[in-house]
């Protein structure tokens, strides 16, 4: 019974807090009085608005085009009409320039989906084209353009494709449901994804406490040549690099990328709404989300249009319980705090968190003594106090000789630190003006 | 007893003259005024002069690149050693002081939200923008104070950093540090400052700061021409500085200071005895 | 008014223990060992505890208040650095080579350095060394352990170690009787400071920090082992000269120093490499001082040795970072 589980070296175990919502389908939420649709749910250029107040728009009509390649269009979640195109409070914490929509209940698309026959005559180059024309990003939480990942340079070819089903943050249920619930659509989006990037090697990780999603995947699998592999549980096996290195068994050079060995990681959520992209034409103007935490009346897996604002998920789900003290979008571990609920749910919200006034650690830091457990923990093999350190110094060339741009900030050192030292942060810090100078050169 | 003799000495002998040997093969020639003018500045090494600290400053002087005025720190009687060892004439620099322009500390202005994190205003701004309303306060969090070579800036007990004018040198590293832009130079002759640094509309500015300017243009009606106000903020125009302590008085959120008569509340800093034009180096 | 919403960086959840709570986890572990010294050495060993305890946390709380420091002491550091001093005291010791030997620990042995994380030397050995230094007399008049019956009145010997030592240097030869007393050894019927009697005591304190992942095996495994594997060679060859490695590890301070003193986290390096290099280190000096140096215990000077080395090793033990080419790593720059 005790087989070694695949892994990768470093990280911890936090404790999960899963059970709250592992166990509860996904629901459908209901549209909101007002969608806030932010321009920027993605990494790189934002889009450019090309709707003007007042105008009605359709279901899944371009309401924000792509500026550049590493850039993706944006769509109206619901039809209805444009109130503002306006700066409104994103989940980054700034105001940031969106499409505010007030729907009309009709909830209809616009000219009809265009469908496929049949995918798999289609080339790659049409495939990629699709996802991109569909607004797909990364949906695991960086929301990083899933075309560009699809398109290597041709000097390096793609072999693996790992789907990442593994979900380590505590709290978050969504990739689990999905997997559970949407089977079907999951492997299709899988092999559409394998087709567009020419993989042979196909396999899907997912950690050993998810044993339904497994033996669901496993089955559905069988017969096919795609793999599902059972990874043991630990903080962070679902961050790219460490997921690479526990399926791959090779580590992805520092300061490169995936594709550099050949690999192309993709979430589940992901490749789902390929399926939706590719198979209906459907654009991405929805996710699955975990909505959950102590300050929340009913917590649940939910199917949420892009752009509804948090307040709204939060009456549906029966209100707040007790004080509210904090706000997370995304997980625990790397999730944004939040300054109100009027922030909307984007493309990469992978999960809300809404916790009560005693379940916030409000430990004031103190010294470092010293002890050692940021480095045994760091899943990038740094000396995070010793960067730390150097970053509060402004001894900036030093911390990058301490390999600071290694950091893949998945908060390991700052969970394990006896003196609540905010080593992240303190790296973080180190990155950027490493990042700045670099850029003055 | 003999042979340790002969042998220690022998080798304090060897050690002598290859020591004299290099000292003699790789000398540097150095221009004697270039160590002439760096033994007259101020050895900070701050950069305020622009150049890779006081040895990269002597150079330049030296070979005619910079102008004596430009070390700050060194104050009038610097600038005159320098120039009287090059043999130039002595422009003297207008003396500046760096000078936080908010006064609105934890009681007076009002927070965004409970900041948990590394104790640096750079880094805090990275949050949410900052965790004060206001969007150009003063955060409090001493990156101003660490960058500052001379020990000028201290952070009061309510959270608001505070230049000391006679410990400020002008050298400008403060303002760099500042994710916020609030600390701005200002002539030491001028002793009277807005001190406020939103461009938010007056109402807004009432909701979140006690002390802050919400351009009601009482000091500019009080002093014709000695205050300017844009974009819902007043300053001082320093060319009309002389007349701006006429309106301290009036300003109806005690926002305009006058250093003169001391620092912000919560200071530990004395209050300067007199606008000290001509300071002396120290 | 309701209260802020709370912002700070990721992550938003944090593990279970503290610096605090580790502190005090460490001073229960020494609980057996104080008790084993309390049995063997009575009222005079408590004395010691209590004072150098109290003494610790005194001067730290004064040391705070004279620099404008933030009031710590909570932490517990000060405590357990009273108890670590104590135990490495002989029982006898008069009550102002205590209050001194706190006072040395936390004034020159911490704060001075910038409180606690930033010294570079254990403040109990530092401590200690400057006592046995400059109070050679009263730091090595060793009682013979009474168990429950002593009083005030505790009846001097000398500590296997230092036996050993004279032994050698008289004879040339061990004595016979040495060798022979392992069990004793082991439950602490010997002479010596108050915590350096019984190994029995000590291993049961580090099996608790072990269980509470507040020990790692790196620091005690390469420090035994090399003290095992050095002793050994030496024992090997010349049997009637060098104590066989079981009278070295269950003589002297080395237990208390393997699993108390040289795992002091703030004095000893982060990196499991440097942690190993690090033990390895205390093991061969301790060997090296004890067989050959002008003192019969090596632990503290060993220890100390290497809390000075502490920043070298961890500069030169950073790991490999994930996908770090090899190569760049052997031609790893030094000092930044």
């Amino acid at each position: 019974m005790m087989k070694k589980l695949k892994t990768f070296r470093g990280g911890l175990h936090p404790s999960e807090h899963k059970e709250q919502t592992a166990h509860l389908a996904i629901e459908d939420c209901p549209l909101p009085e007002e969608l806030v649709i932010p321009l920027s749910q993605h990494i790189g250029a934002p889009a450019e608005a090309c709707v003007a107040k007042g105008e009605r728009v359709a279901k899944g009509q371009l309401i924000g085009r792509a500026r550049g390649f590493v850039s993706v269009p944006v769509h109206a979640s619901t039809s209805g009409e444009v109130l503002a195109v306006e700066a409104r409070p994103h989940p980054s914490g700034k105001l940031l320039p969106a499409v505010v929509l007030r729907p009309d209940g009709e909830d209809a698309w616009g000219e009809a989906p265009a469908s496929v026959a049949d995918y798999r005559e289609l080339g790659a180059e049409e495939l990629c084209e699709r996802i991109r024309a569909a607004g797909v990003v990364g949906l695991g939480g960086a929301a990083f353009p899933t075309h560009v990942k699809l398109s290597p340079p041709p000097e390096k070819p793609i072999h693996t494709l790992l789907i990442n089903g593994v979900e380590c943050e505590p709290y978050l249920t969504a990739d689990h449901r999905l997997m559970l619930e949407e089977t079907a659509r999951l492997l299709a989006g899988i092999d559409i994804l394998r087709r567009a990037l020419g993989a042979r090697r196909v396999c899907i990780g997912i950690e050993a406490n998810k044993p339904d999603a497994i033996a669901r995947l496993e089955e559905a699998c069988r017969g096919t040549d795609v793999e599902v592999a059972t990874l043991a549980v630990k903080y962070p096996q679902g961050a790219e690099k460490q997921l690479i290195s526990a399926l791959v068994g090779r580590e992805v050079p520092s300061g490169g990328l995936p594709m550099d060995l050949g690999v192309v990681v993709q979430n589940v959520g992901t490749a789902a709404a390929v399926a939706d992209a590719v198979l209906a034409g459907k654009p991405l103007i929805e996710r699955v989300t975990t909505l959950t935490g102590s300050a929340l009346a009913r917590p649940g897996n939910l199917r949420v249009r892009i752009g509804t604002p948090l307040r709204h998920l939060v009456a549906w789900r029966g209100g707040l319980t007790g004080e509210l003290a904090k706000i997370l979008c995304g997980g625990p571990m790397m999730g944004a705090a939040q300054l109100s609920l009027d922030v909307p749910v984007v493309r990469g919200t992978s999960g809300v968190l809404l916790l009560r006034e005693g379940d916030v650690e409000l430990r004031r830091e103190s010294a470092c003594i010293r002890c050692g457990r940021c480095v045994r923990a760091c899943p990038s093999f740094l000396m995070p106090t010793t960067i730390a350190a150097y970053a509060r110094l402004e001894r900036f060339e030093a911390a990058e000789q301490f390999r600071a741009m290694d950091c893949i900030e998945c908060g390991c050192c700052t969970y394990i630190c006896p003196a609540a030292i905010p080593l992240v942060q303190a790296v973080r810090h180190a990155k950027l003006a490493i990042l700045a100078r670099r850029r003055k050169l | 007893m003999l042979e340790a003799i002969l042998s220690i000495g022998g080798i304090g002998l060897t050690a002598a003259v290859a020591l004299g040997l290099a000292a003699k093969k790789f000398a540097v020639e150095v221009d004697p005024r270039e160590l002439a003018v760096l033994e007259a500045l101020p050895g900070a090494n701050c950069g305020a002069c622009g150049f890779p600290g006081c040895g990269g400053f002597a150079k330049a002087l030296v070979e005619g690149k910079a102008n004596p005025n430009a070390c700050t720190p060194g104050g009038q009687a610097t600038v005159e050693r320098i120039a009287h060892i090059l043999g130039v004439a002595a422009t003297a620099a207008d003396p500046q002081v760096a000078v936080v322009l908010c006064q609105g500390d934890n009681p007076r202005a009002a927070l965004k939200y409970r900041y948990l994190g590394m104790a640096d205003c750079n880094a805090a701004q990275r949050i949410a923008e900052g965790p004060k309303q206001c969007p150009g306060g003063c955060l409090g969090l001493g990156s101003c104070v660490r960058a500052c070579p001379f020990s000028a800036i201290e952070i009061t007990g309510e959270g608001l950093a505070v230049i000391s004018r006679e410990l400020c040198t002008g050298c400008t590293r403060c303002v760099a540090a500042c994710p916020r832009g609030v600390i701005r130079m200002t002539p030491l002759a001028a002793t009277v400052h807005v001190l406020c640094n939103s461009h938010d509309k007056g109402a807004q500015v009432r909701k979140y700061c006690a002390v802050g300017c919400i351009a009601c243009h009482i000091c500019a009606k009080t002093v014709p021409g000695a205050y300017v106000v844009e974009d819902f903020l007043a300053r001082v125009d320093y060319e009309h500085r002389d007349q701006a302590g006429a309106a301290v008085e009036k300003c109806p959120t005690h926002c305009i200071r006058d250093f003169a008569q001391g620092y912000p509340p919560g200071s530990s800093f004395a209050a300067p005895t007199v606008p000290v034009a001509g300071k002396s180096a120290a | 008014m309701e209260q802020k919403l709370i912002l700070s960086p990721a992550p938003h959840l944090h593990g279970e223990q503290s610096t605090e709570q580790i502190m005090r986890a460490v001073i229960y572990a020494l609980l057996p060992a104080c008790a084993v010294s309390i049995y063997f050495f009575g009222l005079p060993a408590l004395r010691v505890l209590v004072l150098c305890t109290l003494g610790c946390v005194l001067a730290e709380i004064g040391c705070q208040k004279l620099m404008r420091r933030p009031a710590a002491w909570r932490d517990g550091s000060a405590a357990l650095t009273g108890v670590l001093l104590a135990l490495n005291l002989p029982p006898a010791s008069p009550w102002w080579l205590a209050l001194l030997g706190a006072a040395v620990a936390i004034v020159v042995g911490k704060q001075v350095y910038g409180g606690l994380g930033h010294n570079p030397f254990n403040p109990a050995l530092v401590a200690r060394v400057v006592l046995l230094i400059s109070f050679p007399v009263q730091m090595t008049t060793w009682s013979a352990p009474t168990p429950l019956g002593a009083g005030l009145d505790l009846v001097t010997t000398a500590t296997p170690l230092g036996e050993a030592k004279n032994a050698v240097m008289l004879s040339g030869r061990l004595p016979e009787a040495l060798q022979n007393s392992s069990w004793d050894y082991f439950i602490g019927n010997m002479g010596g400071c108050l915590g350096e009697v019984s190994a029995l005591a000590l291993l049961l304190g580090a099996a608790y920090l072990f269980w509470k992942r507040i020990l790692t095996w790196h620091i005690p495994l390469s420090y035994l082992g090399s003290v095992v594997v050095i002793a050994g060679i030496f024992w090997l060859v010349d049997p009637s000269r060098y104590p066989s490695p079981l009278f070295h590890l269950l003589t002297g301070g080395l237990m208390l120093g393997v699993f108390f003193m040289a795992t002091d986290m703030v004095t000893s390096p982060v990196t499991p490499r440097g942690m190993l290099v690090f033990g390895v280190g205390c093991g061969l000096l301790t060997v090296l001082i004890r067989l050959f140096g002008g003192y019969p215990e090596g632990v503290s000077f060993a220890i100390l040795l290497m809390n000075a080395a502490t920043p070298l090793i961890d500069r030169f033990t950073r790991p490999r970072a994930f996908g770090e080419a090899p190569a760049r790593v052997s031609g790893r720059q030094g000092a930044p």
